[in-house]
């Protein structure tokens, strides 16, 4: 960053003049620190990956298990050797937390870049096209905006894999269930990409570069890799971010209503199946996992949010 | 006007018929088949019997022809029978319908009107305290997982304060309005709560962009009022795109009300497809799932309809 801010020659207003080379990157990031939100939440999301990936080495130093089970320690009260108490089965709260939250965040990322990936390059294909592969494309995405997703999820969610063909052990296996609510998210949640790529694409698609590239000979397939995506990155970051939030969220309730990640593999949202017996008798457990997923999905929202702002020249801050 | 309601009607009916085979192919996929089931309930049923049976169900042909049967069957208005409630599936949709009618109006209603207010006093000064709390009010909807939410909700005024009821729609015997209205209460605030955000940060949105047109200039030139200003002039001008969130957010209004059904133990139609599924009330759950698509559908048309009532702009061919 030295670059940007040595000064050339003192101008008028005593203010320093700045280097023209600065790339835009480094000019997107400069607009974004001054997002007193934005940057808190990159703070915050930080420090809860931080605390996550933490999950292993602090359960080897506290001397716990996250998955030993002990009926006799059930619901046990905060203590020196559980530091956030015990769980229905007696196992360590901190530190599935702590592994959940490693499971949630992952389900969050993978559905995102497989349905993103999905969304970017239906987006591309209807804007540079246009006509009726377009019009096909946006009907497409249309009705999948208009339907009741948490239902269609939960159907998808409680398909029997042995009657795809899956052998009945696979089918019941812990990184099956794993990789299906990862799929199921991303098979639905790329609308908001599609239709936001589409639209970038349809701008970027007119812009002389594009046509000096396409008289030049570049194929398509060149022009959109090389020129439109490039050209499309912001709004495409931006969605990103805001379908994380979304997609954590999706598979806290999925998980929640037991159509997702599957015990004893913990995930924020599964914690909670128990939840109406939590609720008397344990009720900071019932606040624990829900808080995390609090936290996370607001802080990337915020995120989201603070990088529109920053990317968005017309924006005044 | 009349043709594109026609097109659009045809449009709605497409999209059903598509959801209806993929809908009905998914329940193929659910954990065992209706003979299964019934042979669990009678050990001595023998291989030859439930072979026989299915052929009787013509669970043996392949997938279109059972379609197509179930299709016309539904046509002609027979709707099938549900396992779980031992009655014909319309007679258990239509109590479920009401009740989630109940709900999800007071809360559309009551989130509406707050998102109004919320998101026009926070356009009057953008960046101001009051927008800062309200754009925090409205991150934190768009980021509570619902269900989470919900037991927030319980744990404060059913447990702790024991004001309200937590679960269920009235004691027996004792169906009163005051009691049902009770026993509304914390569900409708869970799902208003929820949904006030996204409306509020759209009614802000669209409220900043049309206090700076010209005829908001104007009409204050003419030394019109300051609140008929923001109320006539800009608010109309607002609503245009604010009606279309609205009608696209059924779906997720839909999925919201799923979730609070279940966690307050209201039987709404919500509750009823998640019951259905996993009961493997495959009837019950299909028709309940393809109604609830179709009255997505239905507001989308709405909302687009809407746009011309408030918009002479805007004309539909």
């Amino acid at each position: 960053m030295s670059t940007l801010d040595t000064p050339m020659a003192p101008s008028e207003g005593g203010k320093p003049r700045t280097v023209a080379t600065q790339t835009i990157w480094a000019l997107r990031w400069r607009r974004f620190r001054a997002h007193r939100t934005g940057v808190a939440s990159l703070v915050v999301l930080a420090l809860l990956v931080v605390f996550c990936l933490m999950a292993g080495p602090l359960e080897a130093w506290r001397g716990v298990d996250a998955t030993q089970t002990d009926l006799f320690k059930r619901y046990q009260p905060i203590s020196a050797e559980h530091w956030l108490g015990t769980d229905d089965a007696g196992r360590d709260v901190l530190a599935r937390l702590m592994y959940g939250g490693q499971v949630s965040l992952l389900v969050g990322l993978l559905a995102t870049i497989i349905g993103g990936v999905f969304g970017v390059s239906l987006g591309l294909l209807a804007g540079y096209y246009g006509g009726r592969l377009d019009n096909a494309l946006m009907r497409l995405t249309d009705g999948m905006i208009a339907l009741p997703l948490l239902p269609l999820l939960i159907v998808l969610g409680a398909v029997d894999l042995t009657k795809l063909g899956f052998s009945a052990e696979a089918a019941h296996s812990q990184s099956v269930a794993f990789w299906r609510i990862i799929l199921i998210i991303a098979l639905v949640d790329w609308t908001a990409i599609a239709r936001i790529v589409r639209a970038a694409t349809l701008s970027v698609k007119e812009r002389d570069y594009v046509s000096a590239s396409r008289g030049s000979g570049a194929n398509a397939l060149y022009i959109m890799a090389r020129h439109i995506l490039p050209n499309t990155i912001t709004p495409i970051i931006v969605a990103f971010t805001l379908t994380v939030g979304r997609v954590i969220l999706f598979e806290s309730v999925l998980s929640f209503l037991g159509f997702g990640i599957v015990p004893p593999t913990p995930s924020w949202g599964n914690m909670l199946n128990n939840a109406q017996e939590l609720v008397t008798t344990a009720p900071a457990l019932a606040i624990y996992p829900g808080l995390l997923i609090f936290v996370t999905v607001i802080a990337v929202n915020f995120l989201g949010d603070a990088m529109q702002h920053a990317f968005d020249p017309r924006s005044e801050k | 006007m009349a043709s594109f309601i026609t097109r659009r009607l045809l449009q709605t009916f497409v999209v059903l018929l598509v959801m209806s085979f993929v809908v009905y192919g998914l329940m193929g996929l659910m954990p065992g088949d209706p003979v299964d089931i019934m042979a669990a309930s009678q050990p001595g049923m023998t291989p030859e019997v439930m072979a026989n049976l299915r052929a009787i169900y013509g669970l043996d042909q392949p997938l279109m022809v059972r379609y197509v049967r179930w299709l016309m069957a539904v046509l002609s208005g027979d709707f099938g029978f549900s396992r779980t409630h031992a009655r014909p599936v319309l007679e258990v949709l239509t109590p479920a319908l009401l009740q989630t009618c109940k709900l999800m109006l007071a809360s559309f209603t009551l989130s509406v009107i707050l998102s109004l207010i919320l998101g026009i006093v926070s356009a009057l000064k953008p960046g101001g305290w009051i927008d800062g709390f309200v754009s925090l009010f409205a991150f934190a909807g768009i980021s509570v997982p619902i269900f989470w939410l919900a037991l927030v909700l319980i744990l404060t005024f059913a447990v702790g304060l024991q004001w309200l009821p937590a679960s269920g729609m009235g004691q027996v015997g004792n169906f009163g309005f005051w009691d049902q209205v009770r026993h509304l209460t914390l569900p409708v605030l869970a799902l208003t709560l929820a949904n006030t955000g996204q409306f509020t940060r759209y009614v802000r949105a669209a409220m900043i962009e049309t206090l700076q047109m010209d005829f908001v200039r104007t009409a204050r030139a003419k030394g019109v009022g300051s609140w008929r200003i923001i109320l006539v002039h800009a608010l109309r001008n607002a609503m245009v795109p604010f009606v279309t969130i609205m009608a696209l957010s059924f779906g997720s209004l839909f999925s919201g009300a799923l979730v609070t059904e279940t966690m307050f133990a209201q039987m709404g139609m919500g509750k009823m497809i998640y019951d259905s599924i996993l009961s493997n009330d495959f009837n019950l759950a299909l028709i309940g799932l393809l109604f609830a698509t179709f009255t997505t559908l239905m507001a989308n048309l709405l909302a687009d309809l809407a746009y011309v009532a408030l918009d002479p702009r805007i004309r539909l061919e």
